[in-house]
């Protein structure tokens, strides 16, 4: 009886969890009237915070990705006489499944911790409290410029890796393997298209980019102040964000490359 | 509810208007009761003090009085207006004449001092960067800091820290100032440093300042009238002589800083024999 | 961190990822038929359709003049019907071209080769919304082992 208790209250805790969740959101987005130009350099800044300083851990890891998939597709590929084939693969796993969820994953642990770190720092030295005792909403002022931020930078950041994972694979495979470098591009391009592959990669990557800030943002500012609270609230944003990247990684392309 | 400029409130009992006013107050997180029907009333341009035992929650009732906790029944008037009945927008216009100095000063972290201090400036006025440099150097004067402005805060100790908010508290000369257990750990250079600036800047800028702290032999050297709080309501209020001539046990105890008496030294346990032999 | 410098490494970060969407844009997918825009529709009636599905190519000995719009059945005599969308730069086609569903290598995807007719004074151009009579339809695996077996039969 007691574990149903106990179940019961982690459930509404849960659903209360989203219902301010949800309070941040639409106080951060629709607060007030908008004042463009106090806002966008704090966006600008953000952007640099958020999307610059992840540029490193992205390309390398996209170049990586991209050389690992020419690597393993090759052995496969070959048995079938499919290695021109590689080019399409590389490609496609790419732009529409491991830029878009890799991204994603990376961006939550490397750029979301961060954020749940700074505003929980914030909260608990008081700045945040310091903000609206001086008449400044702090949803508006810390919390959208790095929502936006985090909206624009990821599929930006997802793009940046798929290309660069390209690159990788062309290096691999044509220039090391040996397969033909005519064959690697043209047939990719015919495999590959615009709308559906690379503007789906995007919209995935646009559908994590919203879900992975918002969970950073909300942990950070409701967070327990104390140090512990704060480390727990950093460990809870990358742990929820990657789960929910999965999952909606898993609804997503069942909805546009399922039948 | 319109809203409400000043001067319009009833005087209390000592001839003063009251510029803050808390009336029937009631307030609990969760099922614990913080405050229970309390009634306090803060004058114009007096220094007053909320003093008590630690962990009362004296800092909830800065908070309440600034609108960032909701009472469950009650009133809190500041110069007229009722904080629990506005909505978002009035709140802030209200808060702009409100200041409030928190314990460990939170000052931004990103900026100087300097922009801390120009932060306020810079959000709710239009005016130009020369002019709110001059009033910002000012504020920083009047606290002693101009030489420390282009520090950033973790570059500070911690007094300067407090003075440097302080300097942003009264950077747009608010009606209001709300003083968090300013004391607290403080070399006693710092504490008097801060005692005199707190008095100076009440009597300059005509302010209205309710400090809280427990500090009783700082805060009798500067405040004008003073409530303790103990055990969810006022134990007692008054003047520093009518305080000092209280007949309340508790107030005496805390006065004098007794370690036992209605506060009691031990914390509620059986007898230590059964302890012992249970052991 | 001047904000100068935030502000150039920012716009570099922004321009680095639309580099990027341009590059993926153009080397990457197709731009194919996607290029010029504007296509006529062409219908065909087949009794199999196999494995054709919407957005499967038509080429013309291998080049791709178009692709297929949409698949429905007839609804009188519910014969499989398939819409094709034809680059209007290819606007020669007879009334006498043929299309067939073929197969790209051994276990590719099914796609429609379209080969143009003879052309004389009687025959006319396909235009928007007309259709191609002559056509073949998919090879079933079934009838193909159901044919073989059936010879097999017949030869002994």
């Amino acid at each position: 009886m007691d574990k149903i208790q106990q179940l019961g209250r982690h459930t509404l805790d849960r659903f209360s969890a989203v219902g301010r969740a949800t309070y941040l959101l639409i106080g951060a987005l629709f607060g007030g009237r908008p004042n463009l130009v106090k806002g966008f350099p704090l966006f600008v800044k953000q952007l640099y915070v958020v999307g610059v300083l992840s540029l490193v851990i992205i390309l390398v890891s996209g170049l990586f990705i991209g050389m690992v998939l020419a690597l393993q597709g090759y052995t496969v590929l070959i048995d079938y006489g499919a290695e021109d084939s590689l080019g399409p693969m590389v490609s496609l796993a790419l732009l529409r499944e491991l830029g878009p969820v890799v991204t994603a994953l990376l961006f939550a642990g490397r750029a979301g911790s961060a954020l749940t770190a700074e505003i929980g720092l914030m909260k608990a030295t008081e700045q945040l409290s310091s903000l609206e005792m001086m008449a400044v909403d702090p949803l508006r002022r810390v919390v959208a410029p790095r929502f936006w931020a985090g909206v624009v930078s990821m599929p930006l950041l997802a793009l940046l890796f798929s290309s660069v994972g390209i690159l990788g694979g062309h290096i691999v495979g044509v220039e090391w393997l040996g397969v033909d470098h005519g064959s690697f591009w043209s047939i990719m391009q015919a495999s590959v298209d615009f709308k559906d592959d690379i503007m789906n990669g995007v919209i995935k990557s646009l559908v994590f980019a919203f879900v992975c800030t918002w969970i950073a943002l909300f942990r950070g500012y409701d967070a327990v102040p104390t140090s512990e609270g704060i480390s727990t609230a950093t460990t809870q944003t990358v742990v929820q964000s990657s789960l929910a990247v999965l999952g909606l990684d898993f609804v997503l392309t069942a909805l546009m490359f399922g039948n | 509810m319109t809203f409400q400029s000043q001067n319009n409130a009833v005087q209390n009992e000592n001839g003063l208007t009251p510029h803050v006013e808390l009336k029937n107050v009631t307030f609990s997180r969760g099922d614990r009761i913080i405050y229970d029907d309390i009634s306090m009333s803060f004058p114009k341009g007096k220094v007053t003090a909320i003093m008590g035992p630690s962990g009362i929650g004296k800092t909830t009732l800065l908070r309440l009085i600034g609108g960032q906790l909701y009472p469950d029944s009650g009133e809190i008037l500041v110069a007229g207006n009722n904080i629990p009945s506005l909505n978002r927008a009035q709140l802030y216009k209200v808060r702009e004449k409100m200041s409030m100095l928190f314990q460990s000063g939170a000052l931004f972290t990103e900026m100087s001092v300097f922009d801390n201090v120009a932060f306020p400036i810079r959000e709710h006025t239009k005016l130009p960067e020369d002019i709110i440099r001059t009033m910002a150097l000012l504020k920083l004067e009047s606290v002693g800091l101009r030489g420390a402005r282009d520090l950033m805060p973790n570059e500070l100790s911690g007094g300067m820290a407090r003075r440097a908010a302080l300097a942003r508290a009264i950077a747009l000369d608010p009606e209001l100032i709300m003083y968090d257990e300013p004391f607290v750990g403080q070399d006693p250079i710092s504490m008097g440093v801060l005692v005199r600036l707190i008095r100076d800047l009440n009597h300059s800028l005509n302010l209205t300042s309710i400090v809280v702290s427990h500090d009783v032999h700082e805060v009798m050297s500067i405040a004008d009238y003073m409530y303790i709080i103990a055990d969810k309501r006022v134990i007692g209020h008054g003047t520093k002589e009518q305080l000092l001539q209280s007949e309340s046990p508790l107030v005496q105890q805390f006065l004098k800083g007794q370690a036992d008496g209605p506060v009691p030294f031990h914390f509620a346990a059986d007898s230590l024999q059964q302890d012992l032999m249970q052991g | 961190m001047t904000s100068r410098k935030v502000e150039i490494s920012v716009g570099f970060f922004v321009a680095l990822g639309i580099a990027a969407l341009i590059f993926l844009a153009l080397k990457v997918a197709s731009a194919g038929v996607t290029g010029s825009g504007e296509t006529y529709t062409i219908h065909a009636k087949f009794d199999n359709i196999g494995g054709l599905k919407v957005r499967s190519s038509v080429k013309v000995g291998g080049v791709i003049v178009g692709r297929v719009e949409s698949i429905h059945l007839d609804p009188e005599d519910y014969a499989p019907v398939a819409t094709l969308a034809i680059d209007t730069q290819y606007d020669n086609f007879p009334d006498t071209s043929s299309l067939s569903i073929l197969t790209s290598g051994l276990l590719g995807e099914q796609y429609l080769g379209l080969e143009p007719g003879f052309i004389d004074e009687t025959v006319e151009i396909l235009g928007n919304g007309d259709y191609i009579e002559d056509t073949k339809s998919a090879l079933v695996l079934e009838e193909l082992i159901g044919q073989f077996l059936f010879s097999q039969g017949n030869d002994d």
